[in-house]
């Protein structure tokens, strides 16, 4: 076989192998997911690809972290922010599509920890018999800053303040309890919803107001088939069933 | 003047992380070093191969060991105990293991290096002359390797001052106990304070180019004084 016949012979292979990796898909969308949604966006991501063909791609991160990215033009076509403040500044700013933010998840937060005798309710908070309490980073995490409140509406903060780790994100923070690492830690529901292991409180919702999670096409998704396909997916029926199991309130509200 | 006192506490921080490192790095790498360049054990390669292993992990893979190692369940949390505590991880003492860890080859390296360099005769002199082995060690190879110790701490500092993934892993971000200048940084781009993070980025950018510089100035000056 000579040099060119050898090109050529590669050149159509590795034709045949993208086109099994791209081609079985209609059209692909970039999600940016904040990271308490991370399992739900998994298997509505699965769903969706089973109905409609397209296929979701999708990159977990903090809330602001994703935001940082799209406001320095990260290629993402949609966002699911765990919470309300970054998606409006995305439109007011002009990163993302006027009109299109929705409410897709209402979160709630959980003390979690994997020892079953620990978390007893806010009492655990009171007594602070702990080393370390894991909680997002309140900066750029809003369940992180959702924490704070819990623990300022206890009046427990100040007393706390100096056992608190950070996580980048709500995944972190859980991984900082699930190893163990920390005793304990706020974390969304979703990310224990499924499992029974530990102990838990699910804090009660008065006090914190609920964290509602919207979603918002993105500028650069305007026009991508998959990504709009995607998002009414997410409002569909199907959808909100996956989103119910992970512990999530259903959306009742809806913006335009 | 605020900014001071903001950007101040991250930058105490990773220059106290970096000096105990540092010392610490300089007493674990020595022992080390001189067992590789002077021992005919088969297995010292292997060991040496182990001690080089952060050179290529991924910091996540060092993070997560240690966030392990060091957590309740591991004998991290074991050591603690014995001071009342209950965990390793977010705190400074973890910092500083995961630390000597991942900048053990930028030490152990050039120490084995200069301690290779004179060879045998010199300490071969030093017997004849009836100093002890451990005599010998101070006042003939100590002198001779003492480029090797030059680079290896400064290499040392610079790399733990630098460290991002294994703190961000295993440190928690607490201020003033685990939040070094590189988080801080991390956590200024995330949340888009850009003066701030700015600040901290020019003062790396100098920092790291006058440590690169004085060692290569070290280097050639050693370089043509021992032929």
């Amino acid at each position: 076989m000579d040099v060119f016949s050898f090109i050529k012979h590669a050149a159509a292979a590795a034709l045949a192998l993208a086109s099994c990796v791209g081609g079985a898909h209609a059209g692909e969308a970039k999600i940016a997911v904040a990271a308490n949604f991370t399992q739900a966006a998994k298997e509505i991501g699965e769903a969706f690809e089973k109905e409609t063909g397209h296929e979701a791609v999708f990159s977990f991160g903090a809330t602001g972290q994703l935001y940082a990215q799209i406001s320095q033009g990260a290629p993402f076509d949609v966002l699911l922010a765990a919470d309300q403040a970054r998606p409006e500044k995305a439109v007011a700013e002009g990163f993302a599509v006027a009109g299109s933010r929705f409410t897709y998840a209402v979160g709630k937060i959980v003390l979690y920890s994997t020892d079953k005798f620990l978390v007893t309710g806010d009492k655990t908070l009171r007594s602070g018999g702990f080393h370390n309490i894991a909680i997002a980073n309140p900066v750029t995490a809003p369940y992180g800053a959702t924490a704070v409140d819990v623990m300022k509406a206890l009046g427990v903060y100040e007393a706390l303040r100096t056992k608190l780790v950070r996580g980048g994100n709500i995944a972190q923070t859980y991984q900082f309890v699930a190893t163990g690492a920390a005793e304990l830690g706020f974390v969304a529901l979703s990310q224990i919803a499924t499992h029974g292991k530990g102990s838990r409180w699910t804090v009660p919702e008065d006090l914190y107001s609920p964290i509602a999670q919207d979603a918002v096409l993105l500028r650069h998704g305007e026009g991508n088939e998959a990504a709009e396909a995607f998002i009414t997916f997410l409002k569909g029926a199907k959808a909100h069933a996956i989103i119910e199991r992970y512990g999530y309130g259903a959306p009742t509200e809806k913006h335009e | 003047m605020s900014e001071f006192a903001e950007l101040w506490p991250p930058v105490r921080l990773t220059l106290l992380l970096a000096s105990v490192t540092t010392v610490f790095l300089m007493i674990v790498g020595t022992p080390l070093a001189w067992w590789l360049a002077r021992s005919r054990n088969g297995w010292k390669e292997a060991v040496a191969a182990v001690v080089a292993l952060p050179l290529v992990l991924p910091p996540t893979v060092l993070g997560f060991y240690l966030l392990i190692a060091l957590g309740p369940n591991g004998p991290g949390g074991a050591v603690a105990g014995l001071f009342g505590g209950r965990s390793l991880a977010f705190t400074f003492e973890g910092l500083v293991i995961g630390s000597v860890i991942y900048s053990l080859p930028f030490v152990v390296q050039p120490l084995r290096n200069a301690f290779e360099s004179f060879g045998e005769r010199p300490l071969e002199a030093a017997a004849t002359l009836r100093a002890s082995p451990w005599d010998a060690f101070w006042s003939v190879a100590v002198p001779l390797a003492r480029p090797g110790f030059i680079t290896g701490a400064v290499l040392g500092f610079a790399h733990t001052v630098g460290e991002f993934g294994v703190v961000l892993m295993i440190g928690g971000n607490i201020p003033g106990e685990t939040k070094v200048i590189s988080v801080a940084i991390y956590d200024y781009v995330e949340t888009l304070q850009w003066g701030h993070a700015h600040a901290l980025t020019i003062g790396m950018l100098i920092f790291s180019f006058a440590v690169i510089f004085t060692t290569m100035l070290v280097n050639r000056r050693f370089a043509r004084v021992t032929p």
